[in-house]
């Protein structure tokens, strides 16, 4: 496509290593009255990174995204973007965020309001291609009250590209979405990533996680439970729960290809893996005398509690 | 510091005074859209004075004067003050404690719009509607009501209504950071209408019972339709510094609220 070229040069590898930090929060506290959205959160985004945010509602990560934008301070801690204050105008003009709203302008048109975003950036995209990456083509004359919810998302997913910004927030950019809706602005969040965007997005579907990011933080009650790649983090929340007795030692186990984690539990290991069957059939070659096997598969919701929980050993440990 | 991060330190960008004026023009161009789009907004902001000022200065007392001067003329002073009024309050306190409360102003302030661009849209297109307003019942005035102005006296009726404007958007600013979105419109009702009534916009002031009349003295909308009616030669010959003066002062006091409202809002928000 013709118009891919004049968007910026994607400027890191992905696998670069060292890609430098362009958002960070360092031990970063908040509070809204008795409520402790964030406990101590450090977290980073690095250049051409996709990172997910991932945790069920009232986890704090809105909160982080809108102390990431400067729509807030933290209680303690630092945020930083690209190496400064968020609120600094010009840092702003490299950011594009997608919020979750109540209600936007109604009587204006989908082109009118991207016209709008457009003239406070600097290096704005043209109109047209912005309708062609939001895929509004076809309703930008339309009136933002006259849309289906699926469009209302796409309008604000444009708003937030507009200005051909090089980190974007996205939080919960497909909520409430059907699911070919979802596909679609999946596609979009991808071709803004091989453009060279770095992106933030906050979600409570693992599946989209795993769909789009090279990396997910996972939050609950404010503070981050666990990071990692998406397979990683697979094998934590999403994987099978394997537990037997066994006389192989831990570090044997843990040397099993597909295992993600062991834990002594009393008298039986408890294993965590993405595959249960490869790892049994090992298991089992290796340890004639395995007794107890159960294999359980642990849902989201069950995942997370196991994720806080033992974050919650974690700390008790420390203390 | 690493030196790999300073290499993505944003350069300090200055807009151009060109390319700041185009925002400014560009929010004040799609705020005055989407108002004029909103039926509920042209609705009660145009339709009321005038309906009010067709029944009561043309239909029924159309021969008649007040204090020397014709009905319809005196009732262009004071509805058009009464359309400024809501023009003017409604223009800004709905739409803000709307994009306030339900998250739209978040959306504008995460993007590097100019902060001030918002509120000065809000005032500029209150103005533009109030001239509206003032100009219609002119026009009303001169066709049906038998309404003769000299060309300056009619300008200076514009342009002090116009002008006049400004403490209610501040008002309205107010207004607007204090009230939830779902309840600013019924809010602005119940301080615009006994204000109106108190200062002689509906019943002249004259009629006014005692008690209201002294009341009247501490309102905006007294001091603005004295102007007003000062430049048809219907006022009562106070002192027009000193009604300015009360207006400037109110407009201070609400734009200082104001502001307390905008700090409040920095800190309080969920998620």
């Amino acid at each position: 496509m013709a118009s891919i070229s004049t968007f910026e040069q994607r400027p890191f590898a992905v696998s670069t290593v060292a890609a430098p930090t362009v958002a960070s929060l360092e031990s970063v506290t908040k509070n809204y009255e008795q409520i402790r959205a964030l406990r101590g959160v450090d977290f980073d985004v690095r250049s051409g990174e996709v990172v997910a945010l991932l945790g069920p509602n009232g986890a704090g990560k809105t909160t982080a995204v809108k102390l990431l934008l400067g729509l807030t301070q933290p209680n303690s801690g630092k945020v930083r973007v690209f190496g400064g204050d968020p609120t600094n105008p010009a840092n702003r003009m490299r950011t594009g965020a997608m919020l979750q709203v109540g209600k936007v302008p109604e009587t204006l048109r989908v082109r009118e309001h991207i016209d709008l975003f457009s003239s406070y950036y600097q290096n704005p995209l043209p109109l047209a291609e912005v309708l062609a990456a939001a895929g509004l083509e076809k309703i930008g004359d339309r009136k933002f009250g006259d849309l289906s919810g699926g469009q209302r998302q796409r309008v604000l997913f444009g708003l937030a590209i507009c200005g051909n910004p090089d980190l974007l927030f996205l939080d919960e950019p497909t909520v409430g979405l059907d699911v070919e809706s979802r596909r679609a602005l999946w596609d979009e969040i991808r071709s803004l990533v091989q453009r060279g965007k770095t992106v933030l997005l906050t979600t409570h579907y693992l599946e989209e996680a795993d769909a789009l990011a090279d990396r997910i933080a996972v939050i609950n009650q404010g503070a981050i439970v666990a990071e990692g790649t998406p397979d990683e983090i697979k094998a934590k929340t999403s994987g099978k729960r394997i537990r037997c007795i066994t006389a192989l030692s831990l570090a044997a186990v843990r040397r099993i290809p597909g295992v993600a984690e062991v834990r002594e539990d009393r008298d039986a290991l408890e294993i965590h893996t993405s595959r249960a069957e490869p790892v049994i059939r090992e298991l089992l070659a290796k340890d004639a005398t395995l007794s107890g096997l159960e294999v359980t598969s642990a849902g989201l919701e069950e995942a997370f509690l196991a994720l806080t929980q033992d974050n919650n050993k974690n700390e008790n440990h420390g203390n | 510091m690493s030196s790999a991060a300073a290499v993505l330190r944003s350069p300090q960008i200055t807009r151009s005074p060109g390319h700041t004026a185009t925002i400014y023009a560009k929010e004040a161009k799609y705020e005055f859209l989407k108002n004029l789009r909103l039926r509920l907004y042209t609705a009660s902001v145009l339709s009321f004075p005038l309906m009010f000022y067709v029944l009561f200065g043309l239909v029924l007392n159309s021969k008649e004067a007040i204090a020397g001067t014709a009905v319809p003329t005196y009732l262009i002073a004071t509805y058009g003050t009464f359309g400024v009024m809501g023009a003017s309050l409604f223009g800004t306190a709905a739409g803000l404690a709307s994009d306030r409360g339900l998250g739209w102003l978040q959306v504008k302030r995460a993007s590097p719009m100019p902060p001030f661009a918002y509120f000065v849209a809000k005032v500029v297109v209150s103005m533009v509607f109030s001239a509206i307003v003032v100009l219609l019942l002119i026009v009303l005035g001169v066709a049906f009501g038998g309404v003769r102005f000299p060309l300056g006296e009619m300008s200076s009726l514009v342009a002090t209504l116009v002008v006049g404007s400004i403490p209610f958007s501040a008002m309205g600013l107010a207004i607007g950071y204090f009230a939830g979105p779902q309840s600013a419109p019924a809010t602005i009702n119940l301080i615009y209408l006994p204000m109106s009534f108190c200062s002689g916009l509906w019943v002249p002031f004259m009629f006014l019972p005692k008690v209201v009349k002294q009341i009247a003295l501490a309102l905006p909308p007294y001091h603005l339709s004295q102007l007003a009616l000062g430049v048809v030669g219907a006022g009562k010959h106070e002192s027009i510094a000193a009604h300015w003066e009360v207006l400037a002062a109110f407009t201070l006091i609400c734009l200082g609220v104001a502001r307390i409202g905008f700090q409040r809002d920095q800190d309080k928000m969920y998620g």
